[in-house]
């Protein structure tokens, strides 16, 4: 059977939404439940999979959905970028639902049906902004993510998850509402287009100061891509259950704006326009927000608030690789969303499976875990040592094309943060690791003896674990990606 | 015959102005229910006075047509007024049956107490 | 028959509505209601269809010619508040049907549904006419059976908003009629589009100035602009449910679109804009109106004065879009116009379901109302999302466009406003949806959702607000054409 184009984008879009109506329809009783996710969780990556095959040879995969607003339209538009976000949120969901149905089981969490019902639709969502021809589809399904992982981020019900969620989403729509979305139309009303262009649509439209202007906007704006002052939504959504942290949190709502903000620089502003621009105090931004992200998880003692702000940190790699506007540092952003979703997912996977099994929550009480959880510390070390930047590891390569373009560019601001964010990465990890398998295991643990092994949570950690080795070797299927986008864009 | 050449050469328009302002006055500055009824009224009869007004015609004569007269006075201002005047009826009765029910409800017709029981209003 | 639809649609509610009060029982003025109000929504669609190709439909009552005769005279904006209004009031009636056991008395009912079918008779009749008496006329039938509408429910505090309301309404028709008194005394005549063919030879005139001023006070009053919006919260926190959604999404709807129509057609642009330069004084009010209505809002603790004050805030923008003097401002205006009475209505008839099973709609009654009332509480859910303006919803086309001509103006800081305002919306919605999906302690909630009846008008007029924000292009292209016509 062959799909036409249209139709096979049209089927991974809407998998997970049909998935999340199965779940809701029939998943009152756990064994059916977790079959319909992980079946439909595994569907997608073939689906996608297949797309991206067919991308890579050639074919032209677009879609307009409707009609919308007079000139423009909802509609996707594959292309390298998005195919490779979309790729990586398609591929690390089922062993996310894999991982996830055993830890809410384990944990003894309720209402499972809407959880993940929920999180499909979330990933539908997350799909959505990968696939986005324009502005205005993008900043829909932007805002859909936000609203449907609320439910997600509650999930307890709690009064602590009530306020931490209301920072959540009072932080992502208010930035969106109040900063994104002027930002978006006064695009539009100076260019006439939302239509996302290789080489840009602000060129010679926008005078120079409103650019400068027009970028913070969409800095601040697009919040989750965290930012500091916009930053803080990241260290409230740590009270969501673990898989909600590690998918969405680490992979899909901040990949999302991280997404978000390389598709701005590169096909709404381009790369001209952006070397000529007075980019240097936004470049300082980002570079606080580097260094001082990463202190700040230097002093938490909370696992998963640690990793919270090490992603912050580790998103303004990212930004910070798009908007230096140069070829190198766009690679080595776009490589980085790869590598440290599979490196952040394995470290919150693995703080999941450490406080499902011990109930151990903060750092200071670690000590010895490496002995009885060698599997997951090994996995949790790779993780580390990736986000840190040290070969073998994927974290490696994106480091180096970062540190390229940033001495390229001359902008040696950026290349004195990118050292100095490597070296406190090092210093909130490495301490981890020596006292998790050289220390002696603390007195009083709460070890849950007769937890089962969960053998599925072991696979998903492993599984990324693995690929983050194997990017190391292999990096050439998304170096070439990335290659063939530069000289598409320059 | 005196007393009609200086009543013709009063600018009434200022009797409407003044009569209106007592009219508003009152419904603002009255705290009791009718009482403020009764300044809705002057307000509004101001308004009618105006319509008449204007619509005498100088030297004109009551607009009934008859062959010697070329001049009428201005009928349909008239006819709009009766039309508010009944309105205004109306108006008023509504409100009179809602001030007997809030004496019933309140057991006052004070604005000021009633806002009192009414802590919610301002 | 059907060249008879704009003259049938006024006159049947208001020849029924008596008719409603011959009878004792109850159920047949619901039947009457409902059968009207039905014939009311045909009748505007069909007009609505008619005028959508650009025809202008020209009625003379009594065949006599204008400007002798009164004319009644629909364009695609008459048409399309004429279909909204409807809408809504059939929604209402329905909603009504099933809801009046619980605040009106069944006795009283024939008298509650006539005072309804004479208010939408007079709206209707407002929105037709094109001679300025008539619109006086059916503005008083209007206005006065919705001062007896909301003093219905009998409830004490109710009695005192509809006392107040009547006061403020009265004023503000009395300062309306003053200006109509002036403008014919300029003109001579009293249909609308013979005033304003002669308007422009007499438009430095004290009196045409007066004129102005007073119809914008006595609309003013009617539309709830800020600072003349005091009896709106009373009136609809203490009406019954089906008549605040009623009110809610017309009478002021109804009024702005008298607005529209005297600023743009009688008194023409020119005079307004150039020589009056009237948008120095609505642009300030209304952002006044926007941010200080929803910081209002936000401190309430009955839900229904938190949507009064949102409507308020709601009216600031469609005034704010007119006061920006231009044709994208205009029709951003009408597109805001159209889909928030829908989401408004809605809301409060959602509202009404809360009320109907829980008694009252303060703050504490909405804990955990996701787990007892989950199909009541998406729809609140959607409603508020329609207020903040989140995609999807019609709200976030009306923002757009109302953010858009404000840029395209260069009107910068009524951008920040509407921007403003919508984070502050997001403020009081949140507050209501977060109540709502937690509950407060450990008692056990009750599935008890409304009954369908009480339902099915909700979702009708929030599926209408929906399809406006997920196929706007319609809505878009109608307010255009108006905007550039009255241009």
């Amino acid at each position: 059977m062959i799909l036409t184009a249209q139709t096979h984008l049209l089927i991974v879009f809407l998998l997970p939404f049909i998935g999340a109506l199965l779940i809701y329809l029939f998943g009152k009783t756990e064994s059916i439940r977790n079959l319909i996710v992980i079946t439909s969780a595994a569907l997608l990556p073939v689906f996608m999979l297949s797309l991206a095959y067919r991308f890579l040879e050639g074919e032209i995969l677009g879609l307009v959905l409707l009609p919308f607003l007079e000139n423009t339209n909802i509609g996707f538009n594959i292309e390298p970028i998005g195919l490779l976000f979309a790729c990586i949120v398609s591929v690390l969901w089922p062993f996310t639902a894999l991982y996830s149905s055993q830890y809410m089981q384990e944990n003894g969490y309720e209402n499972l049906v809407r959880f993940f019902s929920w999180f499909s639709i979330s990933i539908g969502c997350a799909l959505g902004v990968a696939f986005s021809n324009n502005l205005i589809t993008l900043f829909i399904f932007y805002e859909l993510l936000s609203l449907c992982t609320y439910p997600l981020v509650a999930h307890k019900q709690d009064s602590q998850s009530k306020a931490k969620a209301r920072i959540y989403l009072a932080i992502l729509l208010g930035t969106s509402l109040a900063l994104f979305l002027p930002a978006i139309i006064w695009t539009w009303t100076a260019t006439g287009t939302l239509e996302f262009t290789p080489g840009g649509i602000l060129a010679g439209k926008v005078s120079e100061t409103n650019c400068i202007i027009l970028l913070l906007l969409f800095l601040l704006g697009v919040s989750k891509v965290a930012m500091m002052p916009v930053h803080k939504w990241l260290p409230s959504a740590m009270v969501a259950p673990t898989p909600i942290s590690a998918l969405l949190h680490a992979v899909a709502v901040v990949k999302a704006g991280a997404f978000t903000i390389i598709k701005i620089t590169t096909y709404i502003f381009g790369f001209n326009l952006l070397a000529s621009m007075q980019t240097e105090w936004l470049i300082y931004l980002t570079c606080i927000t580097l260094v001082l992200a990463s202190y700040i998880a230097l002093l938490q003692d909370n696992l998963k608030l640690r990793l919270a702000y090490s992603t912050i940190s580790q998103l303004s790699y990212i930004t910070l690789g798009a908007l230096l506007a140069h070829p190198l540092a766009l690679a080595g952003a776009i490589f980085h969303l790869v590598a440290h979703a599979f490196g952040k997912i394995i470290l919150f996977f693995a703080a999941g499976a450490i406080s499902t099994k011990t109930s151990i929550k903060r750092v200071s009480q670690m000590d010895g875990i490496g002995k009885i959880m060698p599997w997951t510390m090994g996995c949790f070390a790779i993780g580390a040592v990736s986000m840190i930047g040290i070969p073998p590891f994927s974290g490696f390569i994106s480091k180096w094309y970062l540190l390229q373009g940033a001495i390229s560019s001359t902008q040696y601001v950026a290349v004195i943060a990118l050292v100095i964010g490597t070296l406190l990465n090092t210093a909130y990890f490495v301490p981890v690791l020596y006292s998790a398998f050289f220390k002696e295991l603390k007195e009083d643990l709460p070890i849950a003896e007769d937890k089962n092994k969960a053998p599925g949570m072991i696979i998903a950690i492993v599984f990324a674990a693995a690929v983050t080795i194997l990017l190391f070797f292999f990096p050439n299927i998304i170096i070439d990606n990335i290659n063939a986008l530069t000289s598409m864009l320059t | 015959m005196q007393i009609f050449n200086i009543a013709s050469e009063i600018n009434y328009y200022w009797g409407v102005i003044i009569l209106m302002m007592i009219g508003f006055y009152i419904v603002i500055g009255h705290s009791n229910l009718i009482k403020k009824l009764v300044g809705l009224s002057i307000f509004q009869s101001a308004i009618f006075i105006f319509f008449i007004l204007m619509s005498k015609v100088d030297g004109g004569t009551a607009p009934i047509l008859a062959e010697e007269y070329n001049i009428y006075s201005n009928p349909l201002p008239h006819v709009l007024i009766l039309t508010a005047i009944v309105v205004s009826i109306a108006t008023t009765s509504l409100a009179l049956a809602l001030v007997v029910r809030i004496r019933e409800e309140f057991k006052t017709i004070d604005e000021k107490a009633i806002l009192e029981i009414n802590d919610d209003e301002f | 028959m059907l060249a008879h639809i704009p003259i049938l649609i006024v006159v049947l509610p208001l020849v029924i509505a008596p008719v409603c009060l011959l009878f004792r029982s109850p159920e047949i003025s619901k039947l009457l209601a409902t059968i009207v109000s039905l014939f009311c929504v045909v009748g505007s669609l069909f007009l609505l269809d008619i005028t959508f190709s650009g025809t202008i439909i020209n009625y003379e009552l009594g065949a006599w010619e204008p400007p002798w005769g009164i004319e009644y005279k629909i364009g695609l904006l008459g048409a399309l508040i004429a279909t909204i209004v409807s809408i809504i009031g059939f929604a209402c009636v329905v909603f009504s049907i099933t809801y009046n056991k619980h605040e009106i008395h069944e006795e009283r009912s024939n008298k509650f549904y006539a005072l309804l079918l004479l208010c939408l008779s007079g709206l209707l009749g407002m929105i037709m006419t094109n001679d300025i008496f008539n619109l006086f006329v059916f503005l008083e039938i209007s206005s006065l059976s919705s001062y007896a509408l909301v003093a219905s429910s009998q409830k004490p505090k109710a009695l005192w908003a509809a006392y107040r309301y009547l006061i403020a309404g009265t004023i503000g028709a009395t300062f309306i009629l003053l200006s109509i008194g002036m403008l014919y005394m300029m003109t001579g005549t009293l249909n609308m589009d013979d005033i304003s063919s002669r308007l422009p030879d007499v438009h430095s005139s004290a009196t045409t100035q007066a004129a102005f001023a007073f119809l914008t006070v006595g609309l003013s009053l009617k539309v709830a602009l800020f600072p003349l919006h005091f009896w709106l919260p009373g009136a609809y926190t203490y009406a019954p449910s089906p008549i605040s959604a009623f009110l809610a999404g017309t009478t002021t709807k109804v009024s702005l679109y008298v607005f529209i129509k005297f600023f743009f057609s009688l008194f023409g642009t020119e005079l307004t804009f150039n020589e009056i330069n009237f948008e120095y004084i609505m642009g300030p009010l209304s952002a006044a109106a926007i941010i200080l209505a929803s910081l209002s809002a936000i401190y309430q603790t009955n839900i229904k004065r938190m949507l009064a004050y949102s409507s308020i805030a709601q009216l600031g923008y469609m005034t704010l879009g007119i006061s920006m003097a231009t044709k994208e401002g205009l029709s951003a205006s009408i597109i805001h116009l159209t889909q928030h009475a829908f989401a408004k209505s809605a809301l409060f008839l959602a509202l009404g379901c809360v009320i109907f099973k829980l008694g009252s709609a303060n703050l504490d009654n909405l804990k955990g109302l996701g787990r007892r009332m989950p199909i009541t509480t998406a729809a609140i859910i959607v409603g508020g999302l329609s207020m903040i303006g989140i995609p999807l919803t019609g709200g976030f086309i009306s923002k757009w466009y109302l953010i858009q001509a404000a840029m395209g103006a260069d009107l910068w800081l009524y951008a920040v406003t509407i921007v403003l305002g919508s984070v502050l919306a997001l403020v009081y919605v949140g507050r209501v949806v977060e109540l709502a999906f937690f509950k407060s302690s450990d008692e056990q909630l009750q599935l008890g959702e409304a009954p369908i009846a009480l339902q099915a008008p909700v979702w009708l007029l929030l599926i209408a607000n929906i399809y406006l924000g997920i196929f706007p292009d319609s809505i878009i292209s109608v307010a255009r054409y108006i905007a550039e016509g009255l241009f």
